[in-house]
């Protein structure tokens, strides 16, 4: 979805410069929110429509078939300052199919679910496919994936954020607010976002897959503004999209991290304290108006896990996706540096320090599920070793071209109506195996900035150059913390960045970060996911002032 | 039954609204067929189709306001979802930005933005259309990745006050990527229209292999201030933020009058009426414009009209909510589909042909707001940059990274072009002077 659509669904187009697109809304229908609590249909009902769809597709002439079964829900909360702007309560129910014929995909979807809109969608995915392999060169080859039988998984969430009153949501938002404004913020705006998928797998393989999914966000942003110079600055909130329920809103003091000494960041694991955030945003952005604009140069940097987690995400999640590095995302998301050539050459990625891991199973990612969405478990695998690249992301029809067996399982369609296809999973930076606290680490630093937040990000098509921002910037002279920066941005190289890496902090300073709007292919889809990581250190890297004068 | 006729569509609306018991109703029917499909390393990898009809329902009783949605057409199904907004609405808080539904409104006739050729459209016609551009890539031996989608449909809307709106409209887009084998060239070229019989996708194909092959071994120099020749796409994008957009997209007149804007002035106020820019820009919006027709009436039911954004440098006009074009005491103008920058007479070759010293950009990528305050973005030049010198494109040149506001590169003009549709707007091809790179990057 656009995130015009969105917009405009919302009604928010003024100062909601903020609020993201989420996937649902645009093709969900509103509902009252009781709806979202309603059960979806029986799953014997699901497995019987299930063998409708991958009946009338083998019958049709597919070799294989995959059906979803979907029903998405969404709730978005949105309010500014001292009022509600609105309350969305979204449910997406459809089915979509995915064939294999004449060695071509056809996919199709319909929201009629009957057995009769069924069959026609598996047909018209049929149809498709062979109208698609008349032109086709490479026959689809899907590495073999053994039936699971029927099964189910869930995310282990403590409290359903829609059966929590949305009254309650919406005080919670209020105290928010009132706490920006009581510490001087021209302006707030709040928004609490929480998603179900309940998703049905099945596919000729023999697999019968019951999956239900949620996550949630809260997420706010402060404004404030010096009318006499006309000078503004904001500060988001510094939650985590999350694959948890209403349980992150709790907040716990042995969830929360300190930053250095000096620097009053403060990060946060599995629970998250809104009020306490905002109130250090208000703090903060009022600083920001101030703070000494930064003079360009090298610095060493040491960046927060909020932070780092975008630039692992960018630098290193998307170059190591199987189909950009073959070329199948080069018309929009781009390709990548790091192709099969590239990793023979065994060029170092980055420096010793490094080991990234994807996985689809870390309790409180946006990417942990039981199964992908071509019916794969999910698993846990290395990209780097020790600065090595060593393996990339991919699904079963691409398995093969890289000599491997079995799907990694990180399929996935951001909704019933799209087509499935390879997505990140989880891609998280291992924390040092030494004890190293943020103190300790900044204690080493002559030179540096300190980095928490994600901000402003961009990066080249196949992932060689990138700048990125942050939310709060402090600058590290001889090993202490001496004040607010502004106007930060690093730009550097992929593999002279992540071979300038340092050291990380130890494990009990790792935390994930998330995003629920990782966009890729054509029509682009949305998927959610999160990055690990802990604080890191990076040396001498360039840093450019972003500050300009208009009219 | 996606595209409804206005009769059909008007029955419908009006059986909605006679089941309403609110103080205020809306209803409105969107519909759309299309379909899409997509191709890389030469040969087809997915593709989809659709087909859908969904109503809304916004019921008021008083300031509370819901809205409903549903997908299928007969009475319990039509009853229950004007029960359903009626039941949010009476659990919604009260809007303090509550504006009344609007009467019957006059729109400017509707234009040609429908065209039954798009509408007809089959995934045999898809899949020719790409098939054309792969077999050109085959016989350069060249490697596309194309995506082509399509859409056909209706909007109507009509309400308890009486407003009545009917249009159709429909589109169909094409890009396309040209990799050499070796990958050390990459060119791209777009195009979107109403109507699908003025595509060209192989003469596309042609241009974006064209730039491919000129692109390899491209030189590295140093970034810096540079003249620039951008193309309509490195201006605007249909798949992206683009330079042009984002500075569309900031004249919003709440942001402007709340101090969090460009536009906003020291000390209060905004900068409508103040020369921001060249004189010889000048951005405009009309919907009965046949090159970009599109939707004469907004999503809340206001019409769309001819406005003129910015006219010889100087901000014009602001588009804003209805509320707060009450509250602000400031004219009522909704923000516009899509929009036409004033250009002249050269065409792209003209202007290289002008050009001493400069760099030819194809097209702009990631790019991202780095300070709304100034309006400053970065991203990336991408598929085909070149060197020109003495008129001529010299050699091609590694790609770079650039941190530029719209507006500093609005006053930096050098010429405008002859203005082609990019995104559903008309778009010049400008030549910039001082536009800052400020590093390579070894992407191609």
């Amino acid at each position: 979805m656009k995130r015009r659509d969105f917009v405009g669904l919302t009604g928010l187009a003024a100062g909601s410069l903020l609020l993201p697109s989420i996937p649902g809304f645009g093709s969900g229908l509103l509902v009252p929110a009781e709806r979202l609590l309603e059960p979806g249909m029986d799953v014997a009902m699901k497995k019987r429509l299930a063998d409708v769809a991958l009946n009338a597709a083998t019958s049709a002439g597919a070799s294989y078939a995959d059906v979803r079964i979907g029903r998405y829900l969404n709730q978005g909360i949105f309010t500014r300052e001292k009022q509600v702007q609105n309350i969305a309560s979204s449910e997406s129910q459809g089915v979509g199919v995915r064939v294999i014929a004449n060695g071509t995909w056809g996919f199709a979807s319909t929201n009629q679910i009957t057995d009769e809109g069924i069959a026609k969608a598996a047909q018209l995915a049929v149809a498709i496919a062979k109208a698609n392999s008349k032109v086709q060169k490479e026959p689809v080859k899907l590495v073999p994936q053994k039936g699971y039988g029927v099964v189910s998984w869930k995310t282990p969430i403590t409290q359903n954020a829609f059966e929590v009153p949305i009254a309650q949501k919406v005080d919670l938002l209020m105290e928010t607010n009132a706490k920006a404004l009581a510490g001087g913020a021209s302006f707030v705006n709040s928004a609490l976002f929480q998603v179900n998928e309940q998703k049905y797998f099945a596919s000729t393989d023999g697999s019968y897959i019951d999956q239900d999914v949620h996550r949630i966000w809260p997420t706010f942003t402060v404004t404030a503004i010096d009318r006499a110079s006309g000078k503004f600055r904001s500060r988001p909130a510094m939650s985590a999209s999350m694959g948890l329920g209403y349980e992150y809103l709790t907040p716990s003091a042995k969830e929360k991290i300190a930053g250095p000494a000096g620097s009053d960041v403060i990060g946060y694991k599995q629970r998250y304290d809104i009020l306490e955030d905002v109130t250090n945003a208000t703090k903060q952005v009022k600083q920001k108006l101030t703070a000494k604009s930064v003079t360009p140069g090298k610095y060493d940097l040491v960046l927060d896990p909020h932070h780092l987690g975008l630039t692992i995400h960018e630098s290193v999640g998307h170059p190591l996706e199987l189909d950009r590095v073959l070329g199948y995302e080069a018309n929009y998301a781009g390709t990548s540096f790091a192709d099969l050539a590239w990793k023979a050459k065994n060029i170092p990625y980055g420096s010793k320090a490094v080991n990234i891991v994807a996985d689809k199973l870390q309790p409180g990612s946006l990417g942990a599920v039981g199964y992908d969405d071509e019916g794969v478990k999910t698993g846990q695998w290395n990209l780097i070793e020790q600065g090595k690249l060593v393996d990339y992301q991919k699904i079963r029809d691409q398995a093969h071209m890289v000599g491997q067996d079995h799907s990694d399982g990180c399929c996935y369609a951001q909704s019933w109506q799209d087509v499935q296809f390879q997505r990140m999973p989880n891609v998280s930076l291992q924390p040092g195996k030494a004890k190293l606290s943020v103190d300790d680490m900044v204690r080493g630093v002559d030179k540096g900035i300190y980095i928490a937040g994600n901000g402003s990000f961009s990066i080249d098509q196949q992932r060689y150059n990138f700048q990125f921002g942050g939310i709060v910037f402090y600058a590290i002279e001889k090993g202490k913390i001496t004040g607010m920066l502004e106007d930060v941005a690093y730009q550097a190289n992929t593999q002279e960045f992540w071979n300038s890496c340092a050291a990380s902090c130890d494990e009990s300073d790792y935390r994930l970060v998330g995003f629920f709007n990782d966009g890729k292919g054509q029509p682009s889809q949305s998927s959610a996911v999160s990055h690990g990581s802990a604080t890191t250190r990076f040396n001498g890297v360039n840093v450019i002032n972003t500050a300009r004068k208009i009219g | 039954m996606a595209i409804l006729s206005q009769s059909e569509a008007q029955a419908i609306l009006t059986k909605v609204l006679s089941f309403s018991k609110a103080d205020e109703c809306e209803a409105s029917l969107s519909g759309n067929i299309g379909g899409n499909v997509r191709t890389a390393r030469n040969t087809i990898s997915t593709s989809g189709a659709n087909d859908n009809v969904s109503l809304a329902v916004e019921s008021r009783f008083g300031k509370r306001s819901g809205v409903a949605t549903c997908n299928q057409f007969d009475d319990a199904t039509l009853r229950n979802c004007v029960q359903r907004a009626e039941e949010i609405a009476r659990l919604a808080p009260e809007s303090p930005e509550y504006m009344p539904l609007l009467g019957p409104q006059q729109y400017v006739a509707a234009p040609d933005s429908f065209s039954q050729r798009t509408a007809a459209i089959n995934p045999d016609y898809r899949a020719t259309q790409v098939a054309a551009g792969m077999q050109l890539c085959d016989q350069q031996k060249l490697s596309s990745a194309a995506f082509l989608e399509d859409s056909a449909g209706f909007r109507a809307v009509r309400n308890s006050k009486g407003l009545q709106a009917y249009q159709q409209r429909s589109g169909i887009t094409y890009s396309v990527t040209v990799r050499t084998p070796d990958g050390t060239g990459s060119g791209y070229a777009t195009a979107d229209y109403n109507d699908a019989s003025k595509l060209d996708t192989t003469a596309l194909t042609a241009t974006a292999a064209k730039k491919a092959a000129m692109s390899r071994e491209a030189k590295a120099i140093e970034p810096g201030k540079y003249t620039v020749i951008m193309e309509p796409a490195a201006l605007v994008a249909n798949t992206d933020a683009s330079l042009l957009a984002a500075l569309m997209g900031a004249l919003d007149a709440r942001n402007a009058d709340e101090g969090r804007s460009f536009l906003s002035k020291k000390g209060g106020g905004n900068k409508k009426g103040e020369k921001l820019f060249d004189e010889r820009v000048t951005i405009y919006s009309d919907p009965t414009n046949p090159e970009i027709a599109d939707l004469t009436f907004s999503g809340d039911g206001r019409p769309h009209q001819k406005t003129t954004w910015i006219e010889k440098g100087v901000v014009k006009n602001l588009y804003t909510s209805r509320y707060w074009a009450q509250k602000a005491g400031i004219p009522d103008i909704p923000r516009p589909n899509g929009w036409i920058m004033e250009g002249g007479t050269q065409s792209l070759e003209d202007m290289i042909k002008g050009t001493a010293k400069g760099i030819l950009v194809t097209r702009l990528w990631y790019i991202r707001p780095v300070d709304p305050q100034t309006l400053l973005y970065t991203g990336l030049t991408r598929d085909g940059t070149f060197y020109i010198e003495n008129g001529k494109i010299k050699h091609p040149v590694k790609n770079f990274r650039f941190n530029e506001s719209p507006i500093i590169m609005l006053n930096n003009l050098e010429a405008i072009g002859k203005p082609v549709r990019m995104g559903g707007n008309l778009v010049p091809p400008l030549k910039i002077r001082d536009f800052t790179f400020t590093s390579l990057s070894d992407a191609v």
